[in-house]
C-alpha cells in the first residue's frame, strides 16, 4: 500500500531539512522524497499537504495515563488516542499509577497494552518503591523491562541522601531522574502564593518551594554526575538556577507545561478547579521568565503534564479538588499560538522542544525523515485556526481550562508504526 | 433603593451606595430589636437554608435569629463536607435546590464555595465565611459598630491586629472600610501577615504600641490555635506579651481607642480580661448589631426583584 504526502514542507532541524517535496510511504517506510511524477500518483493514495509541514513525530515526555488503577479517568489506549489527536507519535507515562510503576511486571503490562498502537508509550518508572523515598526501586530490572527514566513524580524524591543514591545508581544506564521539584514542608497550599492567593483567601505555595528543590537537585547532579531533568518548571528563580547550572556544565535539563507559559494565577479568580494544578499557575513575572528560558535554550522541552481527572472529582470545593489538567490535545496549538505566532520561538525551535530534545533526554532515537527510514511523522498546519471543544477530545477526561479557546496551529495527521491517524481515524499506511 | 447584586459573596467590589444602604437599613432593624415583640412580617413565605459545612455558633445563631425576626421559614444544616460522604458538592447543592429554597447562607472551609453556589443554584447566596477569604456580614457589623460609636467611618484609622493570614474577617474589613473611606492597617508578627497584603493599600505595623498610638480603632482577631497558629508563633504567652491588648498598653498610648473583636475571645491571649470587659470595647454591641445587620442584608436581598 502506497501513500503520497503531496507537496509537504519537510522540516527537521536535526537534519537541517527545510524543503518542499512529495513523500512516498509504503508499508510504513519512507520510500522516496522528491518531486514525484504523474505516474507515481496513480498507484497511490494522495494526501495533499501543500502549505503544511512534515516534522519528526512529536513526543510528550510527561503524561499521566492512569492505568493501572484509575481506568475510569484514562487508559493507556484512550491516552494514546489523545496523543495521536494532539500530534504525538510517542509519549512517556509517569509512574504514579496504582500500583505505582515500580516493578518490571507493571512496565511490561504497560508495554503490552500499548503494543499495536500508532503511539509509542515509554514508561517512566518510580525511583523509589511506591514513590515513598525510602527504598530504591529495582532500577536495573525496570530499565531492562523498558523504563526510560526514573521519577517519584507527584512528589520530589524525599531527601537528599535518597536522591544521591538514585542519581548514582542510575548512572549505570544513563537514564535521567525526572524531578517534581517541591519542598514538601511548604507545599500545603492550593495555588501560587502571592497577592492573588491573599485576595482569594486560598492557601498558597510559594515559588521558593520549587526553587529549593531545583537547587538541591542541581547540586546533587553536580556532585554525583547523574542526570537530573526538572519537570514542569514554573518559577522565575528556578529558570535562572537551571540557566546558571547549564553554564557550569552540570547535567541538568528542564521542561515546561503549556499552561505555565500561557496562564497566570489571575485565572484563579473564578475559583474554577480546572485552573488548579501543581506546580500552580504563577505570576506574570514567572511566565515572562519561562518564555525567556525557552528562547535561550535554558528550557529544553515542552511537555503537557497531561493529568486526567473524573468530572466528579473536579466538581469539588476548590481546596478538595485534585491537581492537574489534561493537555495532550491542546499542547501543540498552545505552543503555536503562544510561542511561535508571538515570535518567541521559530517553528524549528518549537519542533526541537516538542520532538527532538525530549527524545534525546530519554536516550531515544530521533526519527529521521529520509528514504529507507520508518515513517514517524507529524503533519502540522501552522495556520489552521480552530476552537478547542472538550466534547471532541479523545481523552476520557474533560478537565481542561482551554475549552472554547481559539487556537492557531494544529496537527492534521500523525504517522508511525505503519499507521496513520488522519481525519479522526486510525488506519494502516 | 435596592442593592446592585442579588448575592452577598464578599465586600470586595461592593459599591459604597450598597454598604451605605445596608448600614442605614440595619439602623431601622436595630430599633426593632429593642421592641418587646422583636418580629416583623417582611420575609413571610420565604425559605432560607443555613448551610454550614464548618462549625459556628454565633454566626449561625445570629443568622437564624435574624431570619426568624423577619418571619422567614428557616432550615439549618450543619454537615461535614460532601467530599467525606462521597457525594459531590454539586449534588449536595442540587438536592437542596430541588426542595425549592429562596436563599442559601453558606459557610465552608474552602474559599470560593459561595461563588461556586451562584453558578449551580438559583437562590440568593450569602457568604457566612469561606475559607480564609471573606465574611462580609462580619465586616458590615464591624463597620456598623464603629459608626454607631464614632459617628463616621470616613477618615478613621482602623488597624486589624492578629493572624491576618488565617482570617476571613480581615479581608472583609479591609475591603469594606476602604470603600467607606477609612485608612486600614494590620499589625501582627510577620508570620501572620499574608503575602502581598500591602497591594490592597494596607499599612503594616509590627509594633503594637505604635499601632495603638496611630489608630482610632483596633479590630482584634482571635488567635486560632485550631488553625495551626502554633507554627507561626512560639507560644500564646509570647504573643500576649508582644501583641496582646492590655489596659496598660491602651492607657500608655491612646485612651481614645475603640476596641472591636469578632469573637470568640481568648482572654489573656490577644486581649486581656480587663480590656474585654472594660470601657474601650464594644464587643457585645457587635453581637447585637450583627443580628440587625444580617436582618438588613436578608431583607434587602429577599425583597429584590
Amino acid at each position: 500500500m502506497k501513500t503520497i504526502l503531496k507537496q509537504v514542507t519537510i522540516l527537521n532541524p536535526e537534519q537541517k531539512l527545510n524543503q518542499k517535496n512529495d513523500l512516498l510511504i509504503e508499508d510504513g517506510i519512507i520510500i522516496r522524497i522528491g518531486n514525484l511524477k504523474e505516474s507515481d500518483f496513480k498507484s497511490a493514495e494522495v494526501l495533499d499537504f501543500e502549505n503544511k509541514y512534515c516534522v519528526p513525530g512529536l513526543f510528550d515526555m510527561h503524561v499521566h495515563l492512569r492505568e493501572p488503577g484509575r481506568e475510569d479517568e484514562e487508559t493507556i489506549v484512550t491516552g494514546s488516542n489523545a496523543a495521536a489527536a494532539g500530534g504525538f507519535t510517542g509519549i512517556a507515562c509517569m509512574p504514579n499509577t496504582n500500583p505505582d510503576i515500580d516493578s518490571a511486571e507493571i512496565v511490561r503490562f504497560i508495554k503490552e497494552k500499548a503494543k499495536n498502537h500508532l503511539v509509542d508509550v515509554y514508561p517512566v518508572a518510580a525511583a523509589t518503591l511506591s514513590r515513598k523515598g525510602e527504598a530504591l526501586s529495582p532500577m536495573f530490572e525496570l530499565f531492562e523491562a523498558g523504563a526510560v527514566a526514573f521519577s517519584d513524580d507527584g512528589v520530589a524524591i524525599k531527601n537528599a541522601e535518597m536522591l544521591r543514591n538514585v542519581l548514582e545508581y542510575s548512572k549505570n544506564f544513563g537514564t535521567p531522574v525526572i524531578e517534581h521539584c517541591e519542598d514538601e514542608s511548604m507545599a500545603d497550599g492550593v495555588m501560587n502564593e502571592g497577592f492573588i492567593s491573599t485576595s482569594l483567601g486560598l492557601p498558597g505555595i510559594p515559588n521558593v518551594a520549587e526553587d529549593l528543590i531545583v537547587m538541591r537537585d542541581i547540586m546533587l547532579s553536580e556532585f554525583t554526575g547523574g542526570k537530573v531533568h526538572i519537570a514542569h518548571i514554573s518559577s522565575k528563580n528556578s529558570v535562572e538556577l537551571v540557566r546558571q547550572a547549564k553554564k557550569r556544565g552540570i547535567n541538568v535539563t528542564a521542561e515546561v507545561a503549556p499552561h505555565h507559559f500561557t496562564l497566570t494565577d489571575e485565572s484563579l479568580k473564578s475559583y474554577n478547579t480546572n485552573y488548579k494544578m501543581n506546580p500552580p499557575l504563577r505570576s506574570r513575572a514567572d511566565v515572562d521568565a519561562i518564555v525567556a528560558g525557552l528562547k535561550d535554550g535554558t528550557i529544553d522541552c515542552i511537555a503537557s503534564d497531561h493529568a486526567p481527572h473524573a468530572i466528579e472529582e473536579k466538581e469539588m470545593e476548590f481546596i478538595y479538588a485534585p491537581n492537574g489538567i489534561i493537555g495532550l490535545e491542546t499542547q501543540f496549538g498552545l505552543v503555536m499560538s503562544e510561542l511561535v505566532n508571538k515570535k518567541h520561538l521559530s517553528l524549528s525551535q518549537a519542533i526541537e522542544k516538542l520532538s527532538i530534545n525530549p527524545r534525546k533526554i530519554l536516550n531515544l532515537p530521533v526519527p529521521e525523515i529520509k528514504e529507507g527510514e520508518t515513517a514517524n511523522l507529524t503533519i502540522i498546519d501552522p495556520d489552521l485556526i480552530w476552537t478547542v471543544d472538550i466534547a471532541k477530545f479523545k481523552s476520557k477526561a474533560k478537565n481542561s481550562p482551554f475549552d472554547k479557546r481559539l487556537l492557531t496551529g494544529k496537527s492534521v495527521a500523525v504517522i508511525n508504526n505503519k499507521k496513520i491517524y488522519y481525519e479522526s481515524k486510525f488506519r494502516s499506511i | 433603593m435596592s442593592l446592585s447584586n442579588r448575592h452577598l459573596l464578599g465586600l470586595n467590589g461592593v459599591p459604597i451606595e450598597d454598604i451605605q444602604l445596608i448600614l442605614d437599613t440595619a439602623t431601622t432593624f436595630r430599633e426593632v430589636l429593642e421592641r418587646p415583640i422583636k418580629k416583623v412580617p417582611t420575609l413571610q413565605g420565604k425559605t432560607i437554608v443555613n448551610l454550614f459545612f464548618e462549625d459556628s455558633t454565633r454566626t449561625r445563631i445570629s443568622f437564624e435569629l435574624a431570619q426568624k425576626r423577619l418571619s422567614a421559614d428557616t432550615v439549618n444544616s450543619t454537615s461535614s463536607s460532601s467530599v467525606k460522604k462521597g457525594e459531590t458538592f454539586k449534588d449536595t447543592v442540587r438536592n437542596i435546590e430541588a426542595m425549592k429554597v429562596d436563599m442559601i447562607i453558606v459557610r465552608h472551609k474552602s474559599a470560593g464555595v459561595p461563588q461556586y453556589l451562584t453558578r449551580i443554584s438559583k437562590a440568593n447566596i450569602i457568604n457566612a465565611g469561606d475559607g480564609l477569604h471573606e465574611h462580609p456580614t462580619q465586616g458590615l457589623l464591624d463597620m456598623y459598630s464603629i459608626k454607631e460609636r464614632l459617628g463616621r467611618l470616613e477618615g478613621l484609622n482602623v488597624c486589624i491586629v492578629g493572624d491576618v493570614a488565617h482570617s476571613r474577617v480581615a479581608l472583609s474589613n479591609i475591603y469594606g472600610l476602604k470603600t467607606m473611606g477609612a485608612k486600614v492597617s494590620v499589625c501582627a508578627p510577620a508570620t501572620m501577615i499574608p503575602m502581598g497584603i500591602e497591594s490592597l493599600g494596607v499599612k503594616i505595623y509590627t509594633n503594637i504600641d505604635e499601632a495603638i498610638k496611630r489608630n482610632d480603632v483596633l479590630n482584634i482577631l482571635r488567635i486560632q490555635l485550631e488553625r495551626n497558629a502554633g507554627t507561626r508563633i512560639p507560644s500564646l504567652r509570647e504573643y500576649h506579651n508582644y501583641f496582646g491588648i492590655t489596659s496598660e498598653r491602651i492607657e500608655k498610648n491612646n485612651k481614645e481607642i475603640l476596641i472591636l473583636h469578632p469573637g470568640p475571645i481568648n482572654r489573656g491571649v490577644e486581649i486581656s480580661s480587663e480590656v474585654a470587659d472594660g470601657p474601650y470595647q464594644v464587643i457585645l454591641d457587635q453581637v447585637t448589631n450583627g443580628v440587625a445587620v444580617r436582618m438588613a442584608v436578608l431583607y434587602l436581598l429577599g425583597t429584590m426583584h
